[in-house]
Parts: C-alpha cells; structure tokens; sequence
C-alpha cells in the first residue's frame, strides 16, 4: 500500500538516510528496528509529511506522491503517533482527540460542536480501553493515560497507515494488551501498521515483518516465522550481542574495590566483583512520608554495591519517591540515613552535597540542556571543580568532559556538539557523566534506557555495572521488566505508592513482580 | 475558574474602597466616566489578550494608539475626510500593521517581543512626523459629522450605559464567540500551550497566529479612534504612551498567562476594570495621589500573582 524508495536526508553534519527502502501492506504490522540514529525516527517524519525526503520517492497505492506538511498526510490516511507525546495540556481530552479536525457546525470560523465531539470521544476511549471523562484536562492524567489519548487520537482520523513510535514506553501490562488488541482489529480493518519499538519481545508478539535499518541503510528484513530475539538484535546491531546483562558486581567471588582515578569513575578492573550482602547500608529510608504521597510510610534499605530495582505500574508513586528523595518534594516524616549517619535533605542541592544523586526519567526536559554543548552539560554540575574566583575554567572543563565521554564512550563527533542532536543512549551517557565526577553515594536511575537502543543499553547496563562494583548504591527505576530481572539484586515493588513487597534476587520472576505491582499480597 | 472568582473579588473590593471612602466618586457622572474608561482600557485589553493566549505579545499598542488618533485627526483636519471614512482608514491600516507583524513573526520566525517592540519606536515616529503639534477633534463647523460621532460613542447612552462600553460588549461578545466556542479559539489555545502538538496535529498554526497579531492591532487602531474622540485631542509625542502595558496587565489581571494557553474573556474584561478603579482611587485620595498611580498599579499586579501563584500551590496540595 504504502512504499518508500531509496530515501534519503541529510542533516547539518549526519547523513540520516541513505538509500532506504520500505513497503507496507495492507493488514499487516511492520515493526522497523533498528538502534538509536539508524535512521526510523527520520525516516517515520518522512513518511508523516514532517520531513521532505532530500532523494528517493514515496508510492501510495503505486501513485508517486509527495508530502509538504503534516496535514498532507494526514489527508491520505498516514498518521504518526510521536514518541514525545504532543496533546496540548492546557485542553480537554476531547478537545485533544479532534485537534485539527474538530466537528463544527458551519460557519465561517467553524463553531464547534461540542456535544457530538463529546459522544466520539467517549467511543473512542472506550475502544481503547481508557476510563476517563472527555472533559478531562490532559494536564491532570498520568503519563500512560496520556499515550493512550495520543492512540485513541490516531484512530479518530481515518487511518490507512497507522505508525506508531514507541507506543508501550509509558503503558502499563495490561494498557499494552489491549493496544495490542486495538492492533489486531486494525489489522482486520486493512490498516497497516508501522510499529517502532525497542522492546524485542513486543515485537515478536505483535509483529508480522520485521525490518531493520543500521547507519540509514537497510540491514535486513525478517518474516514472521524468522523472528526471534537473536536474529533482531544481529541485525540491529551487526553483531552478536552475548551477554546482554553484564551483572558482574554480584557474581560472587573475593570483593575488590576497584580503585577510582580523579573523576570519580572507577577504572577498568576486569572481574571486579563483589557480594553487595557483605557491604555495610548505604542508604537507609525511615518511616518515610512525603508531599503527594501515600499516607503509609515508607521504608527501605540498600547496601553499597547493590542494584535494586524499583518496580510498579505506571503511576504508582516511584518517580515521586525518587523526588522525594532528591530533594524535590518536601519530606514531611521519617528518615533518610546515608552511611549510618541521618541527612536533612530539602533540596537538591542537599542531596547533591551528601552524595545522593537523580538521574531523572524525562532527561529532555530536566536532565539535559539540549541545545548546550556536551561540555558544557557534563559540566554543569561540577562548575565548583572547574572554576576559580567565579571564572570557568574552559581547559579544566574540557578536560574532564573529555575523560567522561572517552570513559562513558559518549559517541559524539566533537565536545562542542549540541547534546540535543545525540541519540537518546548518548544522551543519557550525559546525564550519568555528569553525575560521576561528584563522587556519588546513592544514584536513583529513573528509567535509564527509555528510548535507548539495544546497543547502548548494554553499555549502560555495564556502566551501572561498574558503578556497582565501585560501592555505590543504585536504585534503578523501570517499567521494563526484562530489564528489572535481569539487572537487579533486589527489587521493590511499589503500588499506589506503598511499598507492595520486597523481592530477593532468587525470588525473581516476572510473575512475582506483576502480582506486587498489581496489588496482590508478598508472597 | 477560581481566576476568574479571585479578580471579580478584586473589582469589588476596589469599586467598594472607591464609593465608600470617595464621596465625589459616587455621583452617577462619575461611573459614567469609569465606565467609558473600562471601554476603551477593555478594547486593547481584549485584543492583546487574545495573543497572549496563542503565545505571543504585543508591545506597539500604546505607539499604534497614538499613531491612529494623530492619522484619524490629521486625515480630518489637513485632508477634509469625512470621520467615517477616516476612521475606516486608520482602521484598515491597522489590520495591516498586524499583519505585517504576523507574517515576521510566523514567516521569519522573529521573536514577537522584539517585532513589537520595533513597532513601539516606529509608529511612535510616524506619528510625530505626521503632525508637529497636537491634532484636536474638528469643530463641528468644519466637520459636523465627528462631533456628532463624538456625541454618540462618548456621550451616547441606551440603558444609561455609554456607547464606549457597549461597543466593548460587542466585541467581547464576538470575541467570546470565537475563541471559546469556534475552531480558531481552539487552536490558538493549542498553538499557546504546545505549538510543535497543533503543527503535529496538521494545524496550519501560522495562519492562526497571524490572525491573533491582526486582532491585537485592529484593537488598538479602533482604541486610537476612540482615544480622539474621547479626549478631543491627541499629542503625537505622548498620546497612548505605555497603553500595552495597561493592556497587558489587564489580561494577565484576568488570567492570562504570558507562557501562552491559559485566558478567557471575562476576565480579560474584569482584568481591564482594575486599572481605572486603581487610578482613580490614586487620584482622588489625599494619601496617594497620583504620582504613586504607577507604583500601585506595579504593586496590584504583583500582589494579585503572588496570590494567584498561592492558591495554585494550596490547590494542588489537596
């Protein structure tokens, strides 16, 4: 139905596109794989009239056709559903439903019709699944809810071509189910469906051809009986990815303390690895109750060295907590002990100064100044290190910068580059450079590798890794739960806030973490 | 909601201070003028405050103002133009002046502070080049049709109520219209709040933008025609001066938010009511005087946003 041939683009300093070739039939979902900066999220805004294509042409039902702007497209029946989700917040749900293609009565301005738009919007939530009034402001619905609206949007337009960017990063179990259930019946309808996601085992639940782009060429294509993880990730990233989860901090053996050269950030040690059971509690939460919290306290322990995940469903309360903790909500009871010792946290600058750092879910819009260099973002935080009287010193910055990114292996062309045109694994490389020269004792990692691709996840799994293994604690926030088994010493699940249960290592499954996040009793 | 509620509070409570300790302030002459002074001060308050819901701002209103009385009594006095004509014109040229904004910031991609602000020295100019001296309303001898004009706009009554006051219900009605019940209100709400989201969504945001800049003009062109008519005479170094900043404060009094996407038209007219209630409290009190009328109105705005910030923050906490 849809074709693309020989795309190209090119951006100030990167070849996006270069020569890629797609096709998309009818009743069929497409997932397009490939690692961050392979060219997929170029290469949807082509197809949803948000770029021009610098070479190549598109086909549309074999008739060549070319798109200026979004509404082009979305006149044919192509619709993209952006991964950085774009409602107006300040608007009702319905309002955000039919923006751009409200129900009027007439007239030359176009009055509104409110009670009609109201009723769709009504079935089209329900076809969603989403329990919420159409009145509802956008502003007022957690993050998941929200993707929800963005899905039930596409679908209020007559959609022939459904692509959907990263759809589930924010969803809930049971929200992806019934996406996936919405998938099926636009499937049945004749809708194509380009499906973009970095969660392999979605993937292989959902999709019926798989196409993989590397470096802005086509890498392969795969059909539905070929794909399996390993065969995905070969292509993605041109070589066999063994060992995924590098957990060589508990993997038992004689504890070495790797030591730290002026950065902060451990040195290569080979096989360092250490028991985190035998390390004294780093970080200790009392009776812990917060601004916009639950009303039952929290607490919690973790050791020096050791990874626990946080779990729970989206909107139970761990960005909060991490918040909380960071300094960014008031504290309004309870406790909080680093090495034995209680801290009065009530800022971040408090947390910062104890050793007690926050790696922040949303790292576009709080862990990063986009349109700074990389330099400069690295070193944000330790302009006390690289200052003297009030100057900055640009040799020192650049220095440590340079350091941390040869460390971190940040792929960036030159220190000087905007950190807003890395990818999203680079990106967030950054915010945890910038962190690793304070010499931290506690990171808090709200979803580390959302949007990151296959490639530099591993990376960052074997950062935290190292990180571990120098003594730090880590709290890991994340709803992927491949990710939370395969990572964590422990995990915590929260559920509407309260601390659901604890899970030790050997206790893992995804079965036990869901039946906590979901509201059932510890096992 | 509770916006709207907080500055129809502080209307009341500044009406009430002003007829209750000002006794000249109560005769039925007087709130003829506090009401022809809402009109004028709600005409430009309207229609910046519909481009500051879209995300934009204006600052050559009060400079348009002056530059619209001077053209609208220089093109009567020194060319012989009927009023109605006249004012059309200025009208007109206004309606331009927008657009020309519009298309800068929209085309160009220029910020609108500094588009405006541009606008704020150059229409300022023109207006001073255009007559050396103060324009006054043509005598009836010479041009019987403005000072019938004159007599009905600001004299004029139905109902007791001015005919400046009317003519702002008008607008405000239509105004409402459009922007709380048709399809360019929406947008210019979503463009205000989340630009990049209405261009996603297969919005032609610009062309909504560009009609905003064109209302906040045309505003304060018909603001410069009743500024002539009102006050008989315009000084083309000093008439209108610092108006976008009463208009601005009007629509942020009101609820708008200059970050864009918040506002409605009621409280930009409520918003519009606080300034001459405040300037004349300072006027006719012996304590204040007007010297301080700045100062109060500089104090006002902060006290009613730090309340505004308050009651966000104690909502939210519930």
């Amino acid at each position: 139905m849809l074709q693309a041939r020989g795309i190209c683009k090119a951006f100030p300093g990167v070849q996006a596109l270069a020569g890629v070739s797609l096709t998309v039939h009818a009743g069929e979902v497409l997932a397009v794989l490939g690692e961050n900066g392979a060219g997929k999220s170029t290469l949807m805004k082509i197809l949803a009239g948000i770029y021009t294509p610098d070479a190549g042409e598109l086909l549309l039902d074999n008739q060549p056709v070319r798109f200026s702007n979004v509404a082009d497209a979305m006149v044919r029946g192509i619709l993209l559903i952006h991964q950085e989700l774009n409602l107006a917040e300040n608007l009702s749900v319905a309002a955000n439903l039919f923006l751009g293609h409200e129900e009027v009565r007439g007239g030359l301005l176009g009055w509104l019709n409110r009670r009609a738009m109201n009723v769709h919007a009504q079935q089209l939530l329900e076809r969603v699944g989403l329990d919420v009034a159409p009145s509802r402001l956008v502003g007022d619905l957690p993050l998941g809810q929200r993707q929800m609206v963005e899905i039930a949007r596409a679908l209020s337009r007559k959609a022939r071509v459904l692509i959907m960017d990263e759809p589930t990063s924010s969803l809930t179990q049971r929200e992806t189910e019934r996406l996936f259930e919405v998938i099926a019946e636009l499937k049945r309808s004749g809708v194509a469906v380009v499906y973009i996601s970095h969660r392999l085992m979605e993937v292989q639940a959902v999709a019926d051809r798989v196409v993989v782009l590397r470096d802005g060429r086509n890498s392969g294509e795969l059909a539905r009986e070929e794909i399996t993880h390993r065969r995905m990730v070969e292509l993605m990233v041109g070589r066999d990815l063994k060992q995924f989860f590098r957990r060589g901090h508990a993997a038992g053996g004689a504890g070495v303390v790797p030591a730290q050269d002026d950065t902060g950030i451990v040195a290569e040690t080979g096989t360092a690895s250490i028991r985190p059971e035998g390390h004294p509690i780093r970080l200790e939460v009392r009776e812990l109750c917060y601004q916009g919290g639950p009303e039952t306290p929290v607490s919690f322990a973790v050791r020096g060295g050791e990874i626990v995940g946080m779990a729970g469903l989206v909107g139970a309360g761990r960005t909060e907590l991490a918040e909380a903790l960071f300094g960014l909500r008031p504290l309004l009871r309870g406790e909080v002990r680093l090495d034995g010792q209680p801290v009065a946290i009530r800022s971040p600058s408090d947390a910062i100064a104890a050793g007690l750092l926050l790696a922040p879910e949303d790292r576009r819009q709080y862990g990063l100044v986009l349109e700074e260099s990389v330099q400069h973002n690295l070193g944000l935080p330790n302009l006390d290190q690289n200052s003297r009287l009030g100057l900055v010193s640009p040799r020192r910055e650049s220095d440590m910068a340079r350091r941390l990114c040869e460390r971190l292996r940040v792929r960036t062309p030159r220190l000087s580059q905007p950190v807003g045109l890395l990818s999203g694994g680079n990106q967030q490389k950054v915010v945890l450079g910038k962190w690793l020269a304070k010499q931290p004792r506690v990171l808090i990692l709200d979803e580390p590798t959302r949007g990151v691709d296959v490639g530099a996840k591993s990376e960052i799994y074997a950062l935290m890794d190292e990180l571990a293994a120098a003594g730090i604690a880590i709290i890991m926030i994340s709803s992927d739960l491949e990710e939370v088994l395969g990572m964590s010493d422990r995990v915590v699940v929260l559920h509407e806030g309260r601390l659901a249960g604890e899970l030790p290592r050997t206790a893992l499954s995804e079965q036990a973490i869901m039946h906590l996040a979901t509201g059932g009793s510890n096992y | 909601m509770t916006r709207l509620l907080g500055v129809l509070l502080m209307v009341l409570v500044l009406y009430a201070v002003l007829m209750g300790f000002f006794e000249r302030a109560r005769s039925l002459d007087n709130h003829q003028v506090l009401a022809r002074r809402l009109g004028f001060y709600g005409v430009l308050t309207l229609g910046v405050g519909v481009l500051i819901v879209t995300g934009g701002i204006d600052l050559s209103i009060g400079s348009l103002v002056g530059l619209s009385a001077v053209a609208f009594g220089h093109l009567m006095n020194k060319h012989h133009w009927q009023p109605w004509t006249a004012a059309t014109i200025v009208i007109a040229g206004s309606v331009l002046i927008g657009l020309f904004h519009g298309l800068l910031v929209t085309g160009l991609r220029l910020q609108p502070f500094l588009v405006t602000l541009c606008g704020l020295f150059m229409y300022r100019g023109l207006a001073r080049k255009l007559s050396d001296t103060a324009v006054v309303l043509p005598y009836e001898s010479v041009q019987p049709q403005a000072e019938w004009l004159r007599s009905f706009l600001v004299s004029g009554k139905t109902l007791g109520l001015p005919h400046v006051l009317l003519l702002l219900g008008l607008l405000a009605a239509l105004l409402a219209l459009v922007l709380h019940g048709s399809v360019y209100g929406r947008y210019w709400y979503a463009i205000g709040y989340n630009e990049q989201a209405a261009r996603y969504a297969g919005i032609a945001t610009n062309r909504y933008k560009i009609a905003a800049y064109i209302i906040s003009s045309t505003c304060a062109g018909l603001g410069g025609v009743i500024f002539l008519l009102e006050y008989r005479n315009a000084t083309p170094s000093d008439a209108g001066a610092l108006l976008e900043l009463y208009a601005i404060t009007g629509a942020v009094l009101g609820g708008c938010s200059l970050r864009g996407g918040e506002g409605t038209v009621p409280g930009m007219i409520l918003g519009a009511a606080v300034l001459p209630l405040l300037a004349q409290i300072c006027n006719t009190s012996p304590y204040i005087g007007s010297q301080l009328e700045y100062t109060v109105i500089g104090g006002a705005l902060l006290l009613a946003t730090i309340a505004n910030e308050l009651v966000t923050r104690i909502s939210k906490r519930r």
